[in-house]
């Protein structure tokens, strides 16, 4: 069952676990590119791993050296499968293009409504859907 | 998107696989935002470095290389992770030295001019109003849009590069004139007597509305603001609010009056911004463990001036025993500085100096601060304070007759 509808969206269909985040992101800012953990202090998602995960964020930050820090994560294979913002920003969808990771941007319901970090979600560009298949257990 | 027979002629490899394979790049990133064609840009400013691409943007530079990209237009590089003269003594790797000195010589290949500055506006090139750029550095984009009025994005390094070889970008964004119109006012009551109090402003605004398409309109201030001040202004603006522009009242080319700024709507939200405030700023900033040894001017470079004020500031000083002082600036800046004695101030001080990079982006930068013990690092610029947050650093911004007096002194005030 649809859960969500996007504005834009870029790539493949593509499904894993959901991180649900209330504060904005930035590679460069925020994220360990060897780890791919969330190293910023007292960002709210600080020690969590966003690899293979579906990370819901609700704003994109600063940095155009973003830009190829998704290029970058993702030949470290420490990406996530798909990026899903409430706004974003030129940087975060030319990295995630150029990188070839799924992106999204604008979404109705918010998040905190539908989704979960845990459940596990289908993002589906083409259709600007995003489902959640699986709750959390 | 609609394309023209040029464009045409690229996809179809017209202009070698190199420019094929960009635009078709330019295509995916022009439809996500609804784009409905190209508009041809006369100046390129990308970000590329061995810190920020790593070994998949170097092998992909060397393989668009290898195709033959050439720069269609004038191309500068932003600042980038390594001075020469330095790595080693920083304890930066020097194998990546090796990489850097590769994909330097990879862009030279490419046609691209090797400026390594964060303030190619300050000293490179400054676009005309309504000129069409594609330069990447956030804060080269919002000074281009805000104070030049030229139009640009932010162009990440790969769209920058792409920019460069097929000479157009999307039209989507600052491009067009709907998005330029202002968002808010914001009344400037403050004093704002030093730099850092600029960035202050912009950190207030900044994050308080974090939307690209966020544009403030600031007016009321008591007098005409110099250069560094718009720059660390939109500086700040662009990395707490990911904002592209702002306009201000009587002093931007695209800001007559408040009714001009805003396009002729009226506002729906006024803010003021009083000394009150700035104070407010500097008060949330404490000293986290350990101390304050580490103090850096840098994010942006140093212009020439800023450079001339610091070297009146340590002037016959001396930073303290087991504190360092990072300073970062371009080379034609630094030139200048050893021409007029600004730089011998300053080293004679015990600053370091550092060509053609920025701090935050220093190669190997978190072993360097754990191999130093810097806990704390402190700064006059309020961008670098917010974007350094990775490198597990706590920050604090200070003015900069402040910022001098802890790295003379080791004590923070």
């Amino acid at each position: 069952m649809i859960s969500m509808t996007v504005l834009r969206a870029y790539g493949p269909v593509v499904e894993g676990e959901a991180v649900v985040s209330g504060e904005g992101f930035s590679p460069r800012y925020d994220l360990d590119r060897w780890t791919g953990m969330i190293t910023k202090p007292g960002h709210q998602l600080e020690g969590t791993s966003i690899v293979d995960k579906i990370c819901f964020f609700p704003t994109a930050k600063g940095g155009i050296a973003a830009g190829w820090a998704f290029y970058d994560i993702k030949w470290k294979k420490i990406a996530p499968k798909a990026f899903v913002f409430g706004v974003t920003n030129p940087v975060m969808v030319q990295g995630a293009i150029f990188a070839g990771i799924p992106i999204t941007e604008g979404w109705s319901p918010h998040p905190r409504e539908v989704v979960k970090t845990g459940d596990w979600v289908l993002v589906d560009p083409a259709r600007k859907t995003i489902e959640v298949l699986k709750r959390r257990s | 998107m609609e394309l023209t027979p040029e464009e045409q002629a690229i996809l179809g490899g017209g202009r070698g696989e190199a420019a094929r394979r960009a635009l078709e790049y330019q295509v995916e990133v022009g439809k996500f935002w609804g784009a409905r064609r190209f508009v041809p840009v006369t100046n390129v400013h990308m970000m590329g470095d061995i810190e920020v691409m790593g070994d998949a943007g170097l092998a992909y530079l060397k393989q668009q290389a290898g195709s033959g990209a050439r720069c269609a237009v004038g191309t500068t590089t932003n600042a980038r992770c390594m001075d020469f003269a330095h790595c080693e003594r920083l304890g930066q790797d020097l194998g990546e030295a090796k990489k850097e000195k590769e994909l330097i010589a990879t862009l030279r290949h490419m046609d691209v001019v090797t400026t390594d500055t964060c303030i190619n506006y300050q000293t490179v090139y400054q676009p005309h109003l309504g000129e069409h750029v594609a330069w990447g550095d956030t804060g080269t984009v919002i000074y281009a849009n805000s104070v030049f009025g030229a139009r640009s994005n932010f162009e990440a390094g790969p769209a920058a590069l792409a920019a460069a070889l097929t000479g157009r970008t999307p039209e989507y964004g600052f491009h067009l004139s709907e998005y330029r119109r202002g968002s808010f006012t914001v009344d400037l009551k403050a004093e704002l007597k030093d730099l850092a109090d600029w960035g202050a402003v912009g950190k207030l605004v900044g994050e308080s509305h974090q939307n690209y398409y966020a544009v403030p309109v600031f007016h009321g201030y008591h007098r005409t603001p110099g250069a560094d001040e718009l720059k660390h202004l939109g500086a700040a603006l662009a990395s707490y609010g990911s904002m592209g522009m702002f306009h201000f009242v009587g002093v931007t080319p695209e800001a007559p009056s408040i009714e001009v700024a805003m396009g002729g709507v009226l506002p729906f939200e006024k803010i003021v911004i009083a000394d009150p405030d700035i104070q407010s700023v500097y008060k949330n900033y404490k000293l986290g463990d350990g101390d304050a040894r580490l103090v850096v001017f840098s994010g942006p470079q140093q212009s020439l001036f800023e450079m001339k004020h610091l070297a009146g500031l340590f002037s016959g000083r001396k930073i303290k025993a087991g504190s360092t002082c990072i300073v970062t600036t371009n080379s034609a800046v630094l030139a200048q500085s050893r021409d007029l004695g600004y730089a011998k101030a300053l080293e004679e001080a015990g600053v370091t100096i550092l060509e053609g990079v920025c701090f935050y982006i220093l190669q190997n930068l978190s072993p360097m601060r754990v191999a130093n013990r810097w806990t704390n690092m402190v700064s006059n610029s309020a961008k670098i304070v917010n974007i350094i947050g990775a490198h597990r650093f706590n920050t604090i911004l200070r003015r900069t007759a402040d910022c001098v007096e802890i790295a003379c002194s080791g004590v923070l005030k």
